[in-house]
């Protein structure tokens, strides 16, 4: 009896420096958790910058034409990731947009070719890129069908749908590369303008605009909540079945963007064209910040994460390692990533239950 | 029999049967305005096809629900809500990573424009109504931009609470409000509902312990096998009356 009164406040005055402890280490865990892919990318910019100096004696990243070929390196992955952040936001993931985006390419290449005879260059390019963009679409209303209506999990659904869209790539594409004649779509794809790739300045357009849709609208902030509480948004009154829908076909349109962008810059369609680009675009988005269980993630840091992966790509490349390093640097900086994330998660955690 | 004062909500012998099984019975009560009742009963007592009937999520087998003496038929809770019946879960359906105010809002989001001519969402006035809504239920939060996982169970609920006050709710149903927090912020709660009393709106209120319902209801409405086992006037009752109805002495 006696014991257990003294017990009582000395427990009460261990708590609050505890609480206290635990707060300031998790808002310290937390910044660099919100921030690892800047931190990354600027760990690595340091580290090939140096490397270059004492090796060649000339500079990595002051240098225009890197910067050029890393932004372009980044295009695609972007894309993909861009849409990858939507779904994996939402507490889903999309592992069909490697093939969507090369069913794209075979689309884009075929239908610019179809249309250039009757229409002329660039209203040829123009209509075929919707065109391309519009077939990307169907197989993402199928994921967005399979995923909302017939509740099957977004990892096989879309599983599924990578093989499917595979498939119907190469047949499209008659098992070989599909080359564009037109030269007004090669000119988007390699020209530039002020030394920055058109391509680039259209990625960038499209990014922007993603970002204002994750950020400022229903459709976004609607795409947190049901990442974190599906059956709070549903009793909010937001109809999950239409927002699932359309966040798959949303994904499916980014990688049919990735696509014609590769066709124009490669000025062939190619079935192949996003295969080793889907994993990429999930670590974008895992390194910039995103959490697979859904419910965290910006389009800032995954722009973050692709220039990660773009600059170890291009860096070990420029300063002449084996390629084969770059699965390897790209694989380590995924894992801390998640261990970074996992630590803070663990003091977010340990404060909720308190 | 109360006085003559038109009632919140009249429930008239209300029925829900699932195939053969009578979940509700001939269910009747009434709900005046400023008045807490307490509903309890055993498990499968059908105390939550009761709230389930009256917010719209069952549609009732036989029976009316009037709303300020006007029958009223919810094919869905979101009907309900747009009456002004709120119910508060025990999980609380809370996106835990947005703010408050986006939480309040959630599925209904003001939008503003940017330069005349971009719509985006008014997170000013979001701010604004989540302050003001909480500062109405006596809970004073300073970091209006945090998201609700920051902070405490009993906080958590008054956001709950919060959303359903903004949205002008005349009754609250409030299904185990207390079950998940600790003692303090049990108390919390306990002074939200007279809060909210105050305030003229209706409370029905679930829970198992009896000394929160003894604690903040006016009345008691003891269910058993669907069918009312008893309506006392807390101030004219006991613990051992009330737990006598629940197992049925």
């Amino acid at each position: 009896m006696t014991s257990s009164q003294v017990n009582a406040p000395a427990e009460g005055e261990h708590v609050k420096p505890q609480a206290d402890h635990a707060d300031r280490a998790k808002t310290v865990v937390q910044r660099i958790a919100d921030l690892r892919a800047w931190l990354f990318l600027a760990v690595l910019i340091i580290g090939f910058e140096s490397w270059s100096r004492l090796s060649f004696g000339g500079t990595f990243i002051f240098n225009g034409f890197n910067l050029q070929s890393i932004a372009i390196f980044a295009v695609a992955p972007l894309l993909l990731a861009t849409g990858q952040t939507f779904v994996i936001i939402s507490g889903g993931i999309d592992l069909s947009m490697g093939f969507i985006m090369g069913l794209a390419a075979v689309v884009a290449a075929h239908a610019i070719n179809t249309f250039t005879p009757g229409l002329g260059l660039p209203l040829a390019v123009l209509l075929g890129a919707i065109v391309a963009v519009a077939v990307a679409c169907i197989p993402g209303v199928i994921n967005g069908l399979l995923v909302s209506r017939l509740k099957v999990p977004p990892f096989i659904g879309t599983l599924g749908m990578f093989g499917v869209a595979r498939g119907v790539a190469f047949l499209l594409a008659g098992g070989t590369t599909v080359p564009v004649s037109n030269s007004f779509f090669a000119t988007i794809g390699n020209g530039r303008i002020f030394n920055v790739p058109y391509i680039v300045i259209i990625t960038a357009i499209f990014v922007l605009g993603m970002h204002y849709l994750l950020g400022q609208t229903r459709f976004g902030q609607h795409n947190y909540a049901i990442g974190a509480n599906v059956k709070a948004a549903s009793r909010c009154g937001i109809n999950i079945k239409s927002h699932l829908l359309r966040l798959y076909i949303l994904s499916a349109a980014c990688a049919g963007l990735a696509g014609v962008l590769y066709a124009a810059r490669f000025n062939a369609g190619a079935a192949q064209a996003g295969e080793p680009l889907l994993l990429d675009s999930v670590a974008a988005v895992v390194i910039g910040g995103a959490s697979l269980f859904g419910g965290s993630g910006t389009i800032i840091g995954t722009v973050a994460g692709a220039f990660v992966i773009a600059v170890i790509q291009y860096g070990l490349v420029f300063v002449n390692v084996e390629p084969f390093w770059q699965f390897i640097s790209v694989g380590v900086v995924i894992i801390i990533s998640v261990l970074i994330d996992q630590a803070q998660r663990r003091f977010s955690g340990g404060r909720q239950d308190e | 029999m109360n006085s003559g004062t038109q009632p919140l909500l009249e429930v008239n012998n209300l029925s829900k049967h699932f195939g053969a099984v009578r979940a509700l019975d001939d269910f009747s009560m009434v709900i005046q305005p400023g008045e807490v009742v307490a509903l309890a009963g055993d498990n499968g007592a059908g105390k939550t096809t009761l709230i389930k009937t009256i917010s719209g999520v069952f549609r009732p087998s036989s029976g009316e629900v009037k709303l300020k003496g006007e029958p009223v038929s919810f094919a869905t809770p979101q009907e309900a809500r747009d009456k002004g019946i709120e119910t508060i879960y025990q999980d609380l359906a809370l996106a835990d990573n947005l703010s408050i105010g986006a939480n309040i809002f959630l599925g209904r989001e003001p939008m503003t424009r940017k330069l005349g001519f971009i719509p985006v969402l008014d997170r000013k006035k979001m701010a604004d109504a989540a302050r003001d809504t909480m500062a109405l239920l006596d809970f004073h939060v300073s970091r209006m931009e945090a998201p609700v996982s920051n902070f405490s169970g009993g906080q958590r609920q008054a956001v709950a609470i919060g959303r359903a006050v903004y949205w002008n709710a005349q009754i609250l149903i409030m299904d185990e409000p207390t079950a998940a927090l600790g003692v303090p912020e049990q108390r919390k709660v306990i002074s939200l509902i007279h809060q909210l009393k105050k305030q003229g709106r209706g409370i029905i209120f679930i829970s198992h312990n009896l000394q929160d319902i003894f604690a903040v209801s006016d009345r008691i409405i003891v269910l058993r096998r669907g069918v009312m086992a008893g309506e006392r006037k807390i101030s004219e009752t006991t613990h051992d009356e009330v737990v006598k109805l629940m197992v049925g002495g």
